[in-house]
């Protein structure tokens, strides 16, 4: 494993009996699991190259359980691993051998649904489609919409931030959170927000979207929840080169119109993806865009009409509109199985996930080819092409020797393209261990260390999911130090009135 | 009078923290202190003045971007944005008309800072929603930075939000990165008429809940609604719906929701020019201007939607109030006769039964110096609120008690 965890506490390992004993204590029954066998589905997340049993895992079912697990937790210095759904791409779920794995699968339940102010209160394990499945009845949907829609949870969500197709238009899951209700590991239970909208202090609603659990545990969320749009037509279009898509998105964002969802695939994804769903992509080009536009009929027949004509504009060598839901859903089905699809054509695939500023696409997709051919690896491109955020899948084979680091490495390499470009690590997926050692690229001591000190905050030993984001762990004691120099002012020429 | 720096760019800034760091000083951190009596009332020893550093560093409106010094002038980037056919989707609210000074005096870094929105916020987002990376000088004087200039991003934490509503109490930014958004071509308003306050949360609710799009829902008792329209209300409370985006589109909509409020009362329609100063009316609380009975106490409060006429009632019931919402009911503008308290325990009473929060935006400086001016935490989220403080600034020495005692 490229990436090296935190050196397991052999004190805290030996008390293991001890520490499984005091967590039943808390939570009775099947809630505490502590056999190799029945841990073992736990041992990974999505990203499946990092894999560690846990010390235990503990599935507790209410609040005030998990309050206790983390003071119990606490008071003993024992670190532990939040968990939703394990659908995590960055190894934000990875167990840590001497912690505890809190698994929040429990929390199923939505506990209200409030359709006069717009708004759903679910617990944090409750599947993202599965708020849009209590509400669909009445016309409404929760707009953020990843890939993972059907496994991953709201809990997850909010810690990752997740995006999905639509966010362009609808915004990520930080737009669309209300409140939410978390337990500190300190056993403190704090609520934020409510049906409300603002935050009434800082907006620590807003600094607990992305943490990836390293802050607090979450165990109750509200979202809010939107009316369909009346109706919504995708648009397949194809371009002989990625330039040409690419310039195609930017003229259709420069002539005001920011369409539902805006997604772009390249040549190798287009195939791959055709081949196993059907969905009727174009396979004589080298890039297709989904344009999804949405609303009043009215309105999606003007924006048709207009984006027709600045893809025909940019050299569109096809361009298809779906005529019915049942297409428009096919359009999407090829996009929503790309990662799936890929894996077919290779036994392994690491999917990466940058954000650039849009207009750097053709100069990032031109150096990948070329790394590509360095590395001895192949990609395939799907992009959220609206908002930038990129993902690149590398084609490897886990069994071949040799095969993982290079997929690593060449992903590394892209990541780091992204930044120098004036993007960034990750748009959607998280830091986790995967691009933990890579946030040098991006922030100096000074940026990583006052991000560490607000983790402080909430977290004064460390306990909450450590090894995740930070490369490098510290002391809250060490990192509160201020050296203040002398009295001085070192710049005496500040203007002063 | 308080000293006053004015530094010239990041460097200053830093070193002038680290100054009032070693002699213990406490700074007010301002940018066109266009907001500078919000919050409580607290001493400080200087003022440390951002209006210095100022300037758009870049805009690029096909990649929906634009990052500036955080004292530019919030008006020079509405003008600038304007002329791309773009703007900043938040709606900014002026505070000049409720504070009684002239209009267009804030910086962007100021828009940020106080977390600014607008009618908008129900389909937009605020300041925060918007709010993409910054530069900035802790009280610790050093210079970090969060965020970037896309909009998805989770790398680290979103340091930005935290800095979004924190009054320039964590750390004075000095460079900022927002997002733009293309300004819709057209807009209309749809008005109900002659609702009380609960039937028009009633229609409100249904209109945002549907698929009309409504970029804007705000209710005028019959009082305000004289006050910002004029003959136009004809005596009666007006609830207006604000529609934006492509002709054809508005048409529909518009088709659409007078069928669907048909039920709630008398409709009428207003074009552009009046739709657009409907709303910056009440995106700036005009109806309480200043000028307007001497600064009366008034108070901002946010909850959900359908309490908003509760809240309302029960502060009613009280006093002599006078109010009005946007938010589809969730914001509730109410301004109150001179107490001796503001009516500070009235409304804090009235909003804790229904959740959400009340801020005073405008009351003298010696009730502002005795009472909680922004809603009271519960002791462990106030505990954690002062570790966060603490892990910017740990002297405390960024606008002490601006937003909580020791804070």
């Amino acid at each position: 494993m490229p990436v090296t965890m935190p050196v397991p506490d052999a004190g805290l390992v030996s008390r293991r009996d001890e520490i499984v004993a005091g967590l039943r204590a808390i939570v009775p029954g099947e809630g505490v699991i502590a056999t190799e066998r029945e841990m073992r589905p736990y041992e990974s997340d999505g990203l499946t190259a990092y894999r560690q049993l846990p010390m235990v895992v503990v599935l507790p079912s209410t609040t005030d359980q998990v309050a206790q697990v983390l003071r119990y937790c606490h008071e003993r210095g024992i670190k532990v691993v939040p968990r939703g759904a394990g659908t995590s791409l960055s190894g934000g779920a990875l167990p840590l051998a001497d912690g505890v794995l809190l698994g929040m699968a429990k929390f199923n339940r939505i506990l209200e649904i409030d359709f006069d102010n717009r708004a759903v209160v679910a617990q944090p394990g409750v599947t993202n489609l599965g708020i849009t499945q209590a509400v669909e009845y009445a016309g409404f949907y929760y707009a953020p919409d990843p890939s993972s829609q059907i496994a991953c949870t709201i809990g997850g969500n909010v810690a990752e931030n997740s995006g999905g197709v639509h966010c362009l238009k609808y915004g990520m899951t930080g737009n669309n959170l209300l409140g939410l209700e978390m337990v500190l590991i300190s056993g403190d239970i704090i609520r934020l927000g409510g049906k409300h909208l603002d935050s009434d202090g800082y907006d620590l609603l807003g600094l607990m979207t992305g943490s990836e659990g390293l802050l607090g545990v979450l165990t109750e969320i509200t979202v809010r929840i939107l009316q369909r749009p009346q109706s919504a037509r995708a648009m397949l279009i194809g371009f002989a080169s990625s330039e040409a898509a690419g310039d195609c998105v930017a003229k259709i964002i420069g002539a005001g119109i920011i369409p539902g969802g805006m997604e772009m695939m390249d040549g190798p994804a287009i195939r791959a993806t055709e081949e196993f769903v059907h969905a009727g992509y174009p396979l004589d080009v080298e890039a297709l865009l989904i344009v999804e536009l949405d609303g009043p009929q009215a309105e999606v027949d003007h924006l048709l009409e207009r984006v027709s004509a600045i893809a025909q504009g940019c050299g569109a060598a096809n361009l298809r509109v779906s005529n019915s839901e049942q297409e428009r859903l096919a359009f999407w089905a090829g996009r929503k199985a790309a990662f799936p699809a890929v894996g077919r054509i290779s036994p392994d695939y690491y999917c990466m996930d940058g954000t650039i500023p849009r207009g750097k696409l053709p100069l990032v997709l031109a150096r990948m080819r070329e790394m590509s051919a360095t590395h001895g690896l192949r990609v395939a491109n799907v992009f959220h092409a609206g908002d930038g955020n990129l993902h690149p899948l590398i084609l490897y084979d886990a069994n071949a020797p040799g095969d993982l680091e290079r997929a690593e490495a060449f992903g590394a390499d892209i990541l780091k393209l992204c930044v120098e470009v004036g993007g960034v690590l990750t748009g959607e997926h998280g830091v986790g261990v995967e691009k933990r050692d890579l946030m040098p690229e991006m922030f100096n001591e000074t940026d990583l260390a006052q991000q560490q000190r607000v983790k402080c905050a909430f977290d004064d030993q460390g306990l909450l999911n450590p090894g995740k984001v930070f490369p490098t762990l510290h002391r809250c004691a060490e990192l509160g130090r201020m050296h203040v120099r002398g009295g001085q002012l070192p710049f005496p020429d500040i203007p002063r009135f | 009078m308080a000293d006053l720096f004015k530094p010239r760019d990041q460097k200053d800034v830093a070193a002038a923290i680290e100054w009032a760091l070693a002699g213990g000083k406490t700074l007010e951190v301002v940018g066109g202190g266009s907001k500078r009596e919000i919050g409580r009332a607290a001493q400080w020893d200087l003022t440390l003045d951002l209006s210095g550093l100022s300037g758009v560093t870049l805009y690029e409106p096909e990649e929906l971007v634009l990052s500036a010094k955080a004292g530019t002038p919030l008006a020079e980037i509405e003008q600038l944005v304007a002329s791309r056919g773009q703007e900043l989707a938040f709606e900014p609210m002026d505070y000049g008309p409720v504070l009684g000074r002239s209009m267009g005096q804030g910086t962007l870094g100021g828009a940020l800072a106080t977390n600014l929105s607008g009618p908008r916020r129900i389909k937009a987002g605020a300041a925060r929603d918007h709010f993409l990376g910054v530069s900035a000088v802790s009280g610790r004087a050093e210079i970090f930075k969060s965020g970037g200039r896309v909009v998805k991003n989770v790398t680290g934490y979103d340091l930005c939000k935290l800095l979004a509503g924190s009054w320039g109490t964590l750390a004075a930014m000095t460079e900022v990165t927002i997002k733009v958004l293309p300004q819709a071509p057209a807009e209309e308003s749809l008005l109900v008429l002659g609702l009380d306050d609960r039937h028009a949360v009633a229609a409100m609710a249904a209109a945002v809940g549907s698929s009309g799009d409504v970029s804007g829902a705000a209710h005028l008792p019959a009082n305000i609604a004289a006050r910002i329209l004029g003959a136009a209300a004809a005596g009666s409370a007006v609830t207006a719906l604000r529609l934006e985006g492509v002709p054809p589109s508005i048409a529909q909509r518009k088709q659409m929701l007078e069928r669907l409020l048909k039920p709630y009362g008398v409709m009428l329609v207003i074009g552009e020019a009046g739709s657009r100063a409907l709303w910056q009316a009440v995106r700036d609380a005009t109806a309480f201007a200043a000028t307007d009975g001497a600064g009366r106490p008034l108070w901002r409060v946010s909850t959900a939607p359908t309490q908003g006429p509760e809240v309302a009632a029960k502060v009613a019931a009280e006093v002599e109030a006078e109010l009005f919402y946007d938010w589809a009911g969730g914001l509730i503008w109410i301004a109150l006769p001179p107490l001796e308290d503001a009516g500070a325990a009235l409304v804090r009473s009235a909003v804790r039964s229904a959740g959400g929060h009340a801020t005073l935006v405008r009351g003298p400086a010696s009730v502002r110096a005795a009472i909680d001016v922004f809603e009271p935490q519960p002791e462990a989220l106030a505990a954690l609120t002062r570790r966060v403080k603490e892990s910017f600034d740990p002297k405390r020495i960024l606008g002490p008690g601006r937003m909580y005692a020791g804070v």
